[in-house]
């Protein structure tokens, strides 16, 4: 039946599609005609340049995207269809950030970013760029300890994912980072 | 050899065994129409795009080939859009040929230009750009591949009108090498769902068989009577599943759902297996989902994964083509009898047949009508309808026995689809009688392509149901809106008669029951197109009904 009582999971899908135009278009338009939304959508070249790699990330309980799924794998430029959740896989999301950071207070950012392994990327007399990338909860954590020095902007990626290991079907277990 | 765009694109059509194309030429398309102009294809001049859209897919679904439209770029294009949706909706192969501006001028805001591939993406199987004429071949190839295997839908090849110019060298027709690694569609199903599938039938001691469109789109119909008589299985049908199973045939429970027999939806609220085949379980046919077949287990035989448990959570799900699944399928079912179920149903059929009043005065009864057209022409005769009130009384009141042979826009409900559809079966099947069952309202959305029917001499049989008003929401508004008939009254309606008279076609007009039948008759001797006006009673509904969010069991209205 349609109504259930989960609380919504965020999944992973990665897609490999066609890199024609129009494509994109396609994967987002199914999206909104069918009134699911999407939390975050990264879109690159792969090593095959007639391919393209898809992140998307989105949330709903089991049957929608179980919908979700078919509806992609319908689109004839989606070759190929893999969700990670549930499945061991790297995550990563970039993110600039601009913080105001007087001289006095530009010590105490920098010490975050060392905590972080983050990187100072641009150093103007009132702000301090901070390049920061990791997986989505890193991020959110640095983004709440620098939010009392005030974030005058910030811009990110939105997550790429990847299984780990050699072989996407082989499920060995490998270092966590 | 060196070949143009235009020249490379009839060529492939032809060896697709394209013989007709409908459409309408314009600026964009004229190198088009050029090499069109003495290829020896066939072309009907529409009206409106349109007609041209609904006339491929009404030739399409008659035929079971692909239809073919052609319009220009810009409004051509965009009067193909509710076409192209209707197409889509019912699973229809269609391809439809677009013109578009010189592609150096796209997204320019150039003269009649519309992005017609981004307007179409949600309502078309696929659709294309093609940007170089190197790639056209190949393009139109993978148009009519994608169009008309897997769960078929419309296609839309959008050609820039330089394209059609450019030339290239082309090795001739069928040489060019289709790219879809992205599109598998399943045809055989999975072996041990089948088993399974099997297995609950062989053990269901009240089943029933739901047949969709998909059953007629995979020619599976003689599989389906198949089953129904070695495992003693009642058959109903859907909408657009009407005739891939005899009516006349006692296991026979016409069709399910809002304005389907009691003794259908009786069986299904009743029953403790249901087959689906090729259907989707729409809300029209499921009514409230949560009380839909309560006590049955649900097997769904589909080639499209994606109309598995979208809105029925099924316990046996087989994806693949309905002909080969059912053929696996038939190897296991038992031989099997239900006498305890098939007298309960026969009772059913017995308390609440379909019944209309037909003592009224006040105009022809549209039922008796539909009747008429069944008796007259042996239930041999394609019908296609518009939409509403004369699309259910079509569906009710003629005894449907033949697959490709009820022709109707289900899942969109386009009204005007009627007599361009008509246009299209009948060129398609020259040697069948086509009868348009149209009502006063929809007729007139595309009445414009009686033109096309009087110019070419396609012989369609057009019988409006008149009532004088938008019927289906004048019942709606009598039943659950206290009467008031806001903007459904057709006020201005025209003289039907003279406007068939007008286009140089017989035009009759009909305004009692015993003229009923001579007029029919008179209309199938008669050679050309033929409009029937037939003077209905006004305020007659279509019963039974479930009112929408009700349990399909809780029917208002035409029980005897």
């Amino acid at each position: 039946m349609t109504e259930k009582n989960q609380t919504p999971k965020i999944h992973i899908l990665s897609l490999t599609v066609s890199n024609r135009p129009g494509v994109l278009a396609r994967v987002a338009g199914l999206f909104s005609s069918r009134g699911y939304n999407i939390d975050s959508l990264a879109v690159g070249e792969t090593e095959n340049p007639e391919l393209s790699r898809m992140t998307i990330a989105v949330h709903g309980d089991e049957s929608i995207l179980e919908q979700i799924r078919k509806q992609l794998a319908k689109l004839i430029d989606v070759i190929k269809i893999q969700d990670f959740s549930g499945r061991d896989f790297l995550q990563r999301d970039l993110m600039l950030i601009k913080v105001s950071a007087s001289p006095a207070k530009r010590g105490e950012i920098f010490q975050l970013t060392r905590v972080f392994e983050a990187k100072t990327v641009d150093i103007s007399p009132k702000h301090v760029t901070v390049e920061i990338a990791g997986p989505e909860t890193k991020i959110d954590a640095f983004i709440e300890l620098v939010r009392p020095y005030g974030i005058r902007e910030l811009v990110r990626t939105g997550r790429i994912a990847m299984l780990r290991g050699m072989m996407e079907q082989t499920r060995q277990t490998t270092r966590r980072v | 050899m060196k070949k143009s765009g235009a020249q490379i694109l009839i060529e492939e059509l032809k060896h697709l065994g394209v013989e007709v194309m409908f459409g309408i030429p314009g600026g964009s398309v004229i190198p088009l129409f050029d090499v069109l102009y003495d290829s020896g294809m066939r072309f009907i001049l529409t009206r409106h795009e349109q007609g041209a859209a609904h006339m491929a897919d009404g030739y399409a679904r008659a035929t079971g080939k692909v239809g073919v439209c052609i319009a220009t770029s810009g409004p051509g294009a965009t009067n193909l859009v509710t076409g192209i949706a209707t197409a889509n909706f019912d699973s229809v192969p269609v391809v439809a040929i677009t013109g578009q501006v010189k592609t150096r001028l796209i997204g320019n805001d150039a003269f009649q230009e519309a992005d017609i591939t981004g307007i179409t993406r949600p309502i078309s199987k696929h659709n294309y750009l093609v940007r170089d004429v190197r790639d056209l071949a190949r393009t139109v190839q993978e148009a009519f591949y994608i169009a008309s295997t897997g769960r078929p839908g419309p296609v839309v090849v959008d050609l820039p009108v330089d394209v059609t110019t450019a030339e290239c060298e082309y090795d001739g027709p069928g040489k060019a090498q289709m790219q879809l690694p992205g599109y598998r569609p399943s045809v055989k199903g999975n072996v041990r769902q089948i088993r399974l599938a099997a297995e609950a039938i062989n053990a269901a001691e009240k089943p029933v068989i739901y047949a969709g469109g998909g059953v007629i789109i995979s020619g599976a119909s003689d599989l389906i009577a198949k089953l129904a008589h070695v495992a003693e299985i009642p058959v109903t049908t859907t909408l657009l599943g009407l005739g891939c199973f005899p009516e006349t045939d006692p296991l026979a429970l016409k069709m399910l759902g809002m304005h389907g027999t009691a003794y259908a939806n009786h069986a299904i609220q009743n029953s403790d297996l249901i087959i689906a085949v090729g259907a989707r379980f729409d809300d029209r046919v499921t009514g409230r989902l949560d009380s839909f077949a309560p006590h049955a287990k649900f097997i769904h035989i589909d080639v499209d994964p994606a109309s598995i448990s979208k809105s029925i959570e099924v316990d046996i799900p087989v994806v693949g083509d309905a002909r080969h699944i059912l053929e696996e399928l038939l190897k296991s079912v038992k031989p099997a009898k239900h006498p305890a179920w098939i007298e309960q149903i026969d009772e059913w059929k017995k308390k609440h047949p379909l019944v209309y009043d037909r003592t009224c005065t006040d105009g022809v009864m549209p039922q008796f009508v539909v009747e008429q057209i069944d008796e007259a022409t042996g239930g041999k005769a394609i019908i296609t309808t518009e939409v509403g009130q004369n699309q259910m009384w079509a569906a009710q009141w003629f005894r449907h026995s033949h697959p490709r042979h009820f022709i109707s826009s289900g899942g969109l409900g386009t009204m005007g689809y009627g007599l361009p559809a008509a246009i299209g079966a009948q060129v398609g099947r020259p040697d069948d009688v086509v009868f348009d069952i149209a009502g006063d309202g929809s007729i007139q959305m595309n009445i414009q392509e009686l033109a096309t029917a009087s110019y070419n001499q396609v012989p369609v049989k057009v019988a409006i149901l008149n009532n004088g008003y938008l019927g289906m929401v004048r019942q709606w508004q009598q039943l659950f809106y206290k009467k008031r008939y806001s903007a459904t009254r057709l006020s201005g309606n025209p003289d039907f008669v003279k406007v068939a008279e007008a286009y140089g076609i017989l035009g009759l007009r009909v305004e009692k029951p015993e003229e009923v039948r001579p007029a029919i008759d008179k209309a199938l001797l008669h050679k050309g197109p033929v409009v029937l006006d037939f003077l209905v009673c006004p305020e007659e509904n279509v019963f039974p009904m479930v009112p929408v969010g009700e349990a399909i069991d809780r029917m208002i209205g035409g029980m005897a």
